[in-house]
């Protein structure tokens, strides 16, 4: 018989499920559930998006692109970067259309990271950098942030694990799971830990459309940055693209060449209806992401209350589309948190530990969910605290 | 949009204070807002948007196109605020197009709505000719969803 534990790499086996999945099984085999896990807008791709996929896909244009995608879509990605985060980009060789922001996250990572190299990670963050970062031999270093300092990196949080063999600074602002943002001057005092180093960052923006008061800001802004910056965005979050599976990145060319490469060998290119599309929501659709940062900040306003109101403490996030209420006060652990809320109320949330160690004690929400769904579950929440109480 | 009006729209029974923590303002200030509204006449009423196939009561609609010839001195007003006064219109409002006033008319039944356009309508004075269509089915009204709860294709959880 095949032994398949010899089948399968060492590295695939050792790689841990991801924490959110476990309660997409747990919730899919309960009725009734409501659910404030989501990762994703409930709107809809606008309009005029969907109807350029339709045109381009009617006309036939369904053939590869050119490995780092349209020349017309880098060209309106060149003026989307200088528009938002002041910072200018060859289209012709420092950008690369990746498939959604992850393929951009990976192949920066394996075309930087030797084994052995330390990779710092700043946490509470998204699931998939730490098992990326394993892929390619490095080894991840958390950083863990601090609700007290708004879940900011710190330049001191920086510097203590800062050693000769740190290769890559992992920057996810604003943060998915705290909805933390970095202001400019907050970028800048890292930028002046990393400004004489060899360290590169990968500045993970692909929340960026969506912040509620302070503009984003990228690191790649400030001086000496972008020399060492690889910049990652996409149209899934702010233009509601999820599905599409595009995204793009930005970076000086002696790095995007090599990455170049192993989006070739790996990928090909993207989507192409996908990327004609997206042209479309460059042009035209910035209103209707205006429209819809409207919508997520009323509903913002309206969950953080909802949480404090319960006795809930909740941080108030400045981007991305969840809270992180902290549940340290019901002597549970996000863990039996969640899994007791599932059960007993049939609300399904994620706990903080999904994303790193930092996130005990926090459980994550997203209020990319209709008012009435909010109302709906923190109901539901407060009776669950009632009756834990 | 006012801010304040495009909630009320979507859902006029937010109470003050949601509307209050939704606009980030106090709630003393919305509750004054409201009442200038109110006041000023852009706020003319608040009303449920009901799904009558799944009420007791029986309820035929019919939009009504009615061509008239408008008056000397009022134009079009004084028939169409005549018109609007009966209780049995919903709705009318002045059309460009091949007709005028364009009417909403309900009643219990199809020869209630008949009736009503037959002997109170087609009769009225400066009113040339009626053409009325019955409502099968109703969708969407008011910018409500009247079809089965909305899905949500995604998951339960997701990163």
């Amino acid at each position: 018989m095949i032994d398949y534990d010899k089948v399968v790499s060492k590295t695939a086996r050792e790689m841990k499920p991801s924490g959110i999945r476990k309660f997409f099984d747990i919730a899919q085999t309960l009725e009734g559930v409501i659910s404030l896990g989501v990762g994703e807008p409930d709107f809809h791709t606008p309009w005029k998006i969907r109807q350029a996929a339709i045109d381009n896909l009617e006309k036939g244009k369904t053939s590869y692109t050119s490995n780092s995608g349209l020349m017309e879509l880098r060209k309106e990605v060149a003026s989307y970067f200088q528009a938002t985060i002041e910072t200018g980009y060859d289209p012709a060789s420092e950008i690369i259309i990746t498939v959604g922001g992850s393929e951009a996250i990976d192949a920066s990572i394996r075309a930087l990271v030797e084994p052995g190299d330390e990779v710092l990670i700043v946490e509470p963050c998204f699931v998939c950098y730490t098992p990326l970062v394993e892929l390619a031999g490095g080894v991840p270093v958390a950083i863990a942030t601090k609700e007290e300092n708004g879940f900011r990196l710190t330049a001191d949080e920086l510097k203590e694990k800062l050693t000769d063999k740190t290769k890559m600074l992992i920057l996810p602002y604003p943060n998915n799971p705290t909805g933390a943002i970095m202001r400019k001057e907050d970028l800048d005092e890292i930028a002046n830990v990393l400004r004489d180093t060899n360290v590169a960052v990968v500045s993970d923006e692909i929340y960026s459309e969506l912040t509620y008061g302070a503009k984003h800001c990228s690191i790649a802004q400030c001086d000496g940055m972008k020399e060492r910056t690889i910049v990652i965005n996409g149209f899934s979050k702010g233009f509601a693209m999820t599905g599409w599976r595009l995204g793009f990145m930005a970076g000086p060319k002696e790095i995007i060449t090599h990455i170049l490469k192993i989006h070739q060998y790996a990928i090909m290119c993207s989507p192409t209806t996908s990327q004609f599309a997206a042209v479309e929501g460059l042009r035209k659709c910035r209103g209707e992401v205006l429209k819809m940062v409207e919508e997520y900040n009323m509903r913002r306003r309206y969950v953080v209350d909802g949480f404090n109101k319960l006795g809930l403490n909740c941080f108030t996030p400045e981007g991305a589309f969840y809270v992180f209420p902290s549940i340290k006060s019901t002597g549970l652990s996000s863990e039996e948190f969640c899994e007791k809320l599932l059960y007993s109320k049939k609300v399904a949330v994620v706990p903080g530990d999904a994303f790193g160690k930092s996130g005990e004690g926090y459980i994550r929400v997203s209020y990319a969910y209709s008012l009435g769904h909010l109302k709906e579950a923190l109901g539901r929440i407060g009776e669950f605290l009632e009756e834990i109480r | 949009m006012n801010e304040l009006l495009k909630l009320l729209k979507t859902n006029a029974r937010l109470t003050n204070a949601e509307l209050a923590v939704l606009l980030g303002q106090d709630e003393k200030t919305v509750e004054k807002q409201i009442a200038e509204l109110e006041k000023s006449g852009v706020i003319r009423g608040y009303s449920a948007i009901v799904d009558d196939a799944l009420t007791e009561e029986e309820t035929v609609t019919a939009f009504v196109e009615v061509k008239v010839t408008p008056r000397a001195q009022s134009g079009f007003d004084e028939i169409a605020e005549m018109i609007s006064s009966y209780p049995e219109v919903e709705s009318c409002f002045l059309m460009s197009g091949a007709y005028d006033l364009g009417i909403t008319v309900s009643g219990t039944d199809l020869r209630d709505v008949s009736q009503f356009v037959a002997q109170r309508l087609a009769p009225i004075d400066g009113v040339l000719s009626t053409a009325t269509y019955f409502v099968l089915k109703r969708y969407k009204a008011n910018g409500i969803l009247i079809s089965d709860k909305e899905t949500d294709d995604r998951g339960f959880v997701s990163p």
